[in-house]
């Protein structure tokens, strides 16, 4: 087992489901509907839950402890995809954010519940039922708002083309690709992105939206080398205040 | 003592463990024990599934398993909270079925393993009984209830989601 590509892939889902799951949980109290507001909540706590499952894994590959690696780090060190890093903005954005990442989280726990590397393929079976929830979820929604009312569409379509670049970051190739492909541990972001590319195009021609010719767009790549955007610092202060006023404070 | 130790026995100590946020649903029943394991020295070891990845009870559910052992005198255990096997919600037993009901949770449908909106939006009303119900969202309360109206009785109830 190369033990180094499955800690660069372990990593950056388990920083991507970090951070967005801290986005998320900035929607509580603040959801546009009651049940929003639930759902935004629900979801950060599986995510959370879902990354603290990740970081074990890393735990158990000889790394710190997950409220350790969750907590002590510099931006420059996380390895998501800058596109779960950006700001909330408002529903209409959070809400493509939301169809884009989980439509690509559940497809890739799909291809990893074959994977060679059995405790990442014994989590994504599990969590692959959680993530379900997730992109039903943000399906439901884009098929009402994405052909609802003029101002709903135009909404959408504004936060579409403005997070299209972004959400094509989250494919970013990783250094070992090719030895995760040989060794069956992930078939590559590059099958998962044809795969999630094929979802996106059947959910939004149920909509009045428009995609973004694929082509013409410029991934916002760097995240999973820990070039990230002014906004992800600013979050992981938030996040480990409380945790760095002890860190050996047993809760 | 440990002549007659068996891990049916243990099993049905553990029948008193119930989950923390369910308390008329045991662990048993709600499928996350997986396995009970006596080694030849007598060591037991105890192996648990979460229901979701995030659930912030399974800590309490691992340390009341911990002190029903103890409490039966048992020296050399462990509790092991592993993925080997996945839970889903088949794995909730009938008598943990008519718990939930009884609770005034409605209990998750069966499923093939594949949920899609069709199922999760079925539900009977735990309180009359009736499948004239609507879903008002599938996040609840907590990460394993989603959230129905029966147009029968007009009650809001829960239901364990089917996962």
């Amino acid at each position: 087992m190369n033990t180094e590509a499955i800690k660069e892939l372990v990593y950056k889902m388990a920083d991507d489901l970090l951070i967005l799951g801290h986005r998320n949980s900035e929607w509580t109290g603040f959801g546009p509907l009651l049940e929003e507001d639930i759902a935004f909540s629900s979801m950060a706590q599986d995510k959370v839950g879902q990354s603290w499952q990740m970081y074990k894994i890393l735990h158990e590959l000889g790394d710190s402890e997950p409220d350790t690696v969750a907590f002590m780090r510099n931006a420059n060190q996380f390895h998501n995809a800058q596109f779960v890093e950006l700001p909330n903005g408002e529903y209409d954005f959070s809400l493509i954010r939301h169809f884009l990442f989980d439509s690509a989280a559940l497809l890739r726990y799909q291809m990893l519940t074959e994977s060679s590397y059995t405790p990442l393929a014994n989590l994504t079976k599990k969590i692959k039922g959680e993530a379900k929830y997730h992109s039903m979820h943000a399906k439901i929604w884009m098929k009402q708002l994405g052909s609802a009312t003029e101002e709903s569409i135009q909404r959408l379509q504004n936060a579409l083309d403005e997070a299209m670049p972004y959400a094509l970051g989250l494919f970013e190739p990783s250094p070992y690709e090719a030895h995760l492909i040989k060794d069956k541990i992930f078939a590559g972001e590059e099958a998962l992105q044809i795969l999630w590319q094929k979802e996106v195009e059947s959910i939004i021609e149920e909509t009045q939206l428009i995609l973004p010719d694929w082509n013409s767009l410029i991934p916002a790549l760097g995240g999973r080398n820990g070039q990230h955007t002014e906004h992800l610092q600013p979050l992981l202060d938030e996040m480990s205040e409380v945790f760095k006023v002890d860190p050996s404070a047993d809760w | 003592m440990s002549n007659q130790l068996s891990a049916t026995k243990i099993k049905s100590w553990l029948e008193v463990v119930k989950d923390p946020e369910i308390p008329v649903l045991s662990l048993n029943d709600l499928g996350v024990i997986t396995s009970v394991h006596i080694d030849t020295n007598n060591k037991v070891t105890v192996e648990m599934t979460p229901t979701f990845a995030g659930c912030p009870a399974m800590d309490v559910m691992r340390s009341d398993v911990e002190d029903v052992l103890k409490e039966h005198g048992i020296e050399e255990f462990e509790v092991r909270i592993s993925f080997d096997v996945q839970w889903n919600s088949n794995m909730i037993s009938e008598k943990g079925r008519k718990a939930l009901k009884s609770f005034g949770l409605a209990p998750p449908p069966q499923h093939d393993l594949i949920v899609d909106i069709d199922i999760i939006e079925h539900a009977q009303c735990p309180h009359c009984g009736s499948e004239n119900t609507d879903m008002k969202t599938p996040f609840g309360p907590t990460l394993c209830r989603s959230m129905h109206y029966c147009n029968n009785c007009l009650n809001a109830f829960e239901q364990f989601k089917p996962i």
